[in-house]
């Protein structure tokens, strides 16, 4: 069985996004970009169902530009067998995303889609439920424990919802979309690069998957959020608590 | 003029009340665009909801009542929302953010080939058509946006939104035409966890106690931090680094990718204040942090901070305010 990760090129969690001062996007320069943790943790679920003899090949998709091959590389380094770079070169929204992996899902025919939950740029968290809408597909999102079942014809998802855990079992081909606490992604290995760089990647035209990936959500212009001010620091309980109720007035 | 379609969100016979941050912004678009709204509720045994959503003035309430829809399942409720937005010709359609209907709203976009914003916090006017602002960037960026197309879709910080007042008349009440034997049945339903207390959901909560790693098991996370949520009649919350260790739920994480609360009071306990937690609290009226490194970040958010180990501080405040 074939698993299809999409990974997506974002700027890593640990960098602080600025907004360009006339608001036309956020500041770039000087900014690490890393593969999306959620889809760093799709690659290694995906990884662990091959090594587990579950799947028998995983296979990556980026969509974007050139510098995504970076990315397609990183998940090749994990592990992954051979990547394929979906050229787009104008900004795309989660429901033309969802198009172009639909039109890639049709070409490759993998026994599911494992992929993030939520791209940690645009925070969308839509990409996954479209794709799946789209195929006509059940789905599974925010899932944080992954078993494959019944010979692998279906998969039994603990997914995260704001109750709690709830469980869903879903019929394979399927779209399943990961929550941080399904696994640790592993680092790569040095081995693993030097392996990596021999890994096919193929460059595909947008054009030959969708027909039509203009964003309907056009964004116009970027703000940086009302600061907060640092308030005071109290110097005891006591104080804490007389001014919770005569200055604040919340208790 | 704009059609829309609020999609009401309940668990257990009961309307979940971020349902009526939805509402409110389906009046604010109508108060801007003019035009009607409908709702719908869709599921089994839903007469209390539907009651619960009287006086919001409402054109219609639409019901979908059938077995096949007891479970929360997307890719059935999916085609019932793209039938009742066809049926209405909606041209938006907005539900709550919440993990509900984060898994079906985007489903039901696709199916109507409909652009989508997650996360919507404020509704601009504009000659060229209604703009929505939206958070991006783990809460670093808000971005201005306008969706293009003949139908459109949101998601809502419940937060953002102040609860409508109820007191218009009485919505027509309607059942949605809908063949339910066609719905797919690819995906089955099987358990919930059970909510682990009688304590208020942090989304709808006046006052959230919320902790961090600095409590080291879940007996310390109870007795400190569920200790003072009690005393002060309040839900529980908790960062993600608690939640990865296994010491709280995941249905207790606020941040970027857990819950968003916006309440009254916010206490701290323990927490660093990563860019992923503040994401999740920090519009917040009141924060108060209790941590005992003086330079955590949190402290750059706190209204009132408070450097003190919280193995002390927080017992002190429980002794101290159980006895008001
Ligand atoms: C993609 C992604 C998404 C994420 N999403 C979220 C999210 O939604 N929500 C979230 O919370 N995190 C999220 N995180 C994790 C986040 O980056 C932080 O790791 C996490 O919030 C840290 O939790 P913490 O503040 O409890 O722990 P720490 O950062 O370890 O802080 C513990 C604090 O407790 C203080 N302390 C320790 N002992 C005591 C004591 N006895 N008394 C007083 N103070 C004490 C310390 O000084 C320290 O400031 C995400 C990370 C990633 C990469
Ligand atoms: N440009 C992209 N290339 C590959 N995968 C993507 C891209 N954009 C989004 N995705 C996938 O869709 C998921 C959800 O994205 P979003 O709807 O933007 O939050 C991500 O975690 C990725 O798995």
């Amino acid at each position: 069985m074939k698993i299809l990760v999409p990974i997506k090129r974002v700027p890593d969690s640990d960098t602080r996004i600025r907004v360009k001062s006339d608001g036309s996007g956020i500041v770039t320069d000087g900014v690490k970009f890393s593969v999306n943790p959620f889809d760093a943790i799709a690659v290694e679920q995906a990884l662990r169902l091959k090594e587990s003899g579950a799947a028998t090949e995983v296979v990556l998709v980026s969509l974007g530009n050139e510098e995504c091959v970076e990315s397609l590389r990183v998940g090749l380094a994990m592990g992954a067998d051979r990547a394929v770079l979906v050229r787009v070169d104008t900004a795309l929204d989660s429901l033309g995303v969802a198009k172009l992996l639909a039109g890639l899902y049709r070409r490759e025919q993998p026994g599911f889609v494992l992929m993030g939950k939520q791209a940690i740029d645009d925070d969308s968290n839509q990409a996954g439920q479209m794709l799946a809408g789209l195929l006509g597909i059940g789905q599974a999102t925010f899932v944080s424990k992954l078993d494959l079942i019944e010979g692998g014809t279906r998969a039994r998802c603990g997914r995260e919802t704001d109750a709690g855990i709830e469980i869903v079992e879903v019929q394979l081909p399927a779209v399943i979309t990961t929550d941080l606490r399904l696994n640790e992604p592993r680092y790569v290995s040095l081995p693993g690069i030097m392996k990596a760089k021999k890994k096919p990647v193929e460059e595909l035209p947008a054009a030959e998957l969708a027909s039509d990936i203009t964003p309907r959500t056009q964004i116009l212009s970027f703000e940086a959020p009302a600061g907060r001010k640092a308030g005071v620091k109290v110097r005891s309980v006591d104080e804490l608590i007389d001014r919770l109720k005569n200055e604040a007035k919340v208790l | 003029m704009a059609t829309l379609l609020v999609i009401a969100e309940h668990e257990r016979g009961q309307l979940k009340l971020a349902t009526e941050a939805a509402i409110a912004f389906a009046r604010q678009v109508i108060a801007v665009e003019g035009g009607t709204f409908h709702i719908l509720v869709a599921g089994e045994e839903i007469g209390r909801v539907v009651e619960r959503l009287q006086g919001h003035g409402a054109t219609s309430i639409l019901t979908a009542e059938n077995p096949a829809l007891k479970d929360p399942l997307a890719e059935r409720l999916a085609p019932v929302i793209a039938q009742a937005a066809r049926s209405l010709q909606a041209g938006l359609i907005v539900a709550a953010s919440t993990t509900f209907s984060k898994d079906i709203l985007p489903r039901a976009a696709a199916l109507l080939d409909a652009g989508m914003a997650s996360d919507v916090i404020a509704v601009v006017p504009d000659p060229s058509g209604t703009r929505f602002k939206r958070v991006l960037h783990a809460g670093n960026v808000i971005a201005l946006l306008r969706l293009e197309g003949s139908i459109r879709c949101v998601t809502v910080r419940s937060g953002a939104f102040a609860t409508p007042e109820r007191n218009a008349a009485p919505s027509a009440v309607a059942p949605l035409a809908m063949d339910y034997q066609s719905l797919p049945g690819s995906s089955t339903f099987v358990s919930r966890e059970e909510r682990p207390s009688g304590r208020p959901d942090a989304t709808e909560a006046r006052i959230v106690v919320s902790g961090g790693r600095a409590l080291k098991d879940s007996g310390d996370f109870e007795r400190l931090v569920g200790g003072l949520a009690d005393t002060l009649g309040a839900a529980v919350g908790s960062s993600r680094a608690l939640v990865d260790s296994g010491i709280t739920p995941n249905s207790l994480q606020i941040g970027q990718t857990g819950k968003v609360v916006a309440p009254e009071l916010y206490i701290a306990v323990g927490i660093s204040g990563a860019i992923q937690h503040m994401a999740g609290m920090k519009d917040t009226k009141i924060i108060v942090a209790i941590n005992k490194d003086p330079d955590a970040p949190i402290f750059e958010v706190a209204d009132y901070g408070l450097v003190a180990d919280v193995y002390q501080a927080v017992p002190e405040m429980i002794g101290k305010l159980s006895k008001r």
